[in-house]
């Protein structure tokens, strides 16, 4: 008998049954040797890379940072441009200064810039070796040589707390790969995934014009994955369980679990973890729906409106949620209630998004002020009877004219608000702003240079 | 106008099909390419172009090769489309 034979005696270890919690077990973070005691070890036959891209997309994953792209998909493109050979991969272009020779490079994204989302943040607070382990499966089946935590800027618990977390397993030897803790800039878009490896190379946090595609030529020139998080949490577990087992809960369309960020009118916001598929007034139930609820702003600050009652219904998976003419992005819902302005919480979260712009391309450095100002007027001024109109030509002109998809974001947002607030844009339009409009935001808007 | 005009694929052989983009970062809104190709580019509220969807007509492209090759910027390019 090898000793690979002794690794896994008896086949698989059960994962956590469909119903029990998988990401975040109990209210304290869990150390090292906990982790390990109620998770069990990764052993190197469950490391074994085709067989683990293959669990992967078994298992049905896909990105939870927002763009729930197959993540067996993504894996897999970064592990055969690995092991493409270098002038076959980019003609020309010799190996960057510094950089390592071979061998590509995994970065966790927890950086988490969306105001509304808190969970990247929760996770990597209360199970940080799950994150640590899916780097470590990742940079194994792709062939890395480098790994980057990227987490939020201007919080130095969390960086102290990861700090300890990567130090643990560097004395249990755990990785082959050292995982370098590097705290993303502040900014709406210090998240993107092109301005995160930017500023891995040394450049401003600021999206890119792409191609090449990070899987191509990313960090360092090399072949780069760019995973969110909680995604590699998820394949930590797909790792030890299999992709079958993580399709144990969930839908067969949507399979595994989620965790959303509830906000707004709720009595418990916060962070939970729900099966992909759960109807959404069960969600927002469970998190202390107890008012009547005019509408819930799905995906963020960059998502959509929905309707409610009408909406609570819809189950919660990006493709049920897209089909209702949203997305669930990054897993954010936010309640407004009876009380509330939608177009005055509308017109807020567009001049943030505004404000957010990198500037870099004309079209949403001009529009998005203007697509903004065009709202504002509607929900706090004395618009005239084309303002509508001016605000659906903005909308539609910034869209698809960015290097990155900030323009198309913010004006899908503003016109499911014109959907959705319908009767309350007669109103405004007819008789000015409406007495909730002067009414303290429901939705936060993070002030700019403050922690 | 023949059959290739819209730029779609004949009978035989396929032909390629180009496609105007430009890069949003690095264009600057110098509004060479509005004056060199006003069938196809277009100026929005500020000056920066708007490019008409779908690939570009046989009988443009030519102007179009010109327009890339004069935007001061570089910003402006055609790119292929496998037929």
């Amino acid at each position: 008998m090898t000793a690979r034979d002794w690794a896994v005696p008896t086949g698989r270890p059960a994962g956590p049954a469909p119903g029990e919690l998988r990401l975040i077990v109990r209210d304290q973070p869990l150390s090292l040797a906990e982790h390990l005691d109620h998770y069990g070890p990764l052993s190197a036959d469950q490391l074994e890379s085709d067989a683990l891209i293959a669990a992967i997309e078994r298992s049905g994953l896909t990105g939870r940072g927002g763009g729930a792209f197959p993540a067996g998909r993504k894996i897999r493109a970064a592990a055969e441009a690995t092991t493409r050979p270098h002038h076959i991969r980019f003609a020309g272009g010799g190996a960057a200064k510094g950089s390592a020779a071979n061998g590509s490079v995994v970065v966790a994204n927890g950086s988490e810039s969306e105001p509304a989302s808190s969970k990247d943040r929760v996770l990597l607070s209360h199970a940080p070796h799950l994150v640590l382990d899916g780097i470590a499966v990742c940079a194994r089946a792709v062939g890395a040589s480098r790994a980057y935590l990227c987490a939020g800027h201007g919080d130095a618990s969390i960086s102290r707390f990861l700090t300890g977390a990567i130090a643990e397993r560097d004395r249990a030897r755990l990785d082959n790969v050292p995982v370098e803790l590097i705290a993303t800039a502040t900014g709406y878009l210090s998240g993107q995934e092109n301005a995160l490896i930017s500023a891995l190379n040394g450049n401003a946090p600021l999206p890119t014009f792409v191609p090449p595609r990070p899987a191509e030529r990313g960090v360092h020139r090399r072949p780069t994955l760019v995973l969110n998080v909680e995604t590699l949490a998820h394949i930590a577990l797909i790792a030890r369980f299999g992709g079958d087992w993580f399709r144990t809960t969930g839908t067969p369309a949507a399979p595994g679990s989620t965790l959303v960020t509830v906000t707004g009118a709720v009595d418990r916001p916060g962070v939970r973890e729900i099966p992909l598929g759960t109807a959404l007034g069960e969600v927002l139930q469970r998190s202390g729906l107890n008012q009547p609820a005019q509408a819930v702003l799905t995906g963020g600050y960059f998502g959509t409106w929905l309707p409610l009652p009408a909406a609570l219904a819809v189950p919660v998976s990006d493709e049920d949620m897209r089909a209702a003419g949203a997305a669930l992005g990054p897993g954010v819902l936010g309640v407004l209630p009876e009380g509330a302005c939608g177009l005055a919480e509308t017109a807020r979260i567009a001049s943030f998004l505004a404000a957010e712009s990198a500037g870099q391309c004309g079209p949403c450095r001009n529009g998005l002020p203007a697509l903004a100002e065009a709202l504002n007027w509607i929900a706090f001024g004395r618009p005239g009877p084309d303002a509508v109109g001016l605000v659906k030509q903005l909308a539609d002109l910034v869209t698809g004219r960015g290097a990155c998809h900030l323009p198309d974001g913010a004006a899908g947002l503003v016109r499911s608000a014109l959907t959705v607030f319908a009767a309350d844009v007669q109103a405004h339009l007819t008789a000015g702003p409406c007495a909730r409009a002067a009414g303290p935001a429901i939705l936060q808007i993070p002030v700019r240079g403050a922690q | 106008m023949s059959q290739h005009d819209d730029g779609e694929t004949g009978r035989q052989p396929p032909l390629p099909r180009l496609l105007l983009k430009v890069n949003p970062i690095a264009c600057d809104a110098r509004g060479l390419c509005i004056e060199l190709l006003p069938e196809l580019i277009s100026a929005d509220p500020w000056g920066y172009p708007i490019i008409r969807s779908g690939p570009v007509p046989l009988h443009l492209q030519p102007l179009a090769r010109r327009a890339v090759a004069a935007c001061p910027t570089l910003a402006l390019m055609l790119t292929s489309q496998p037929p």
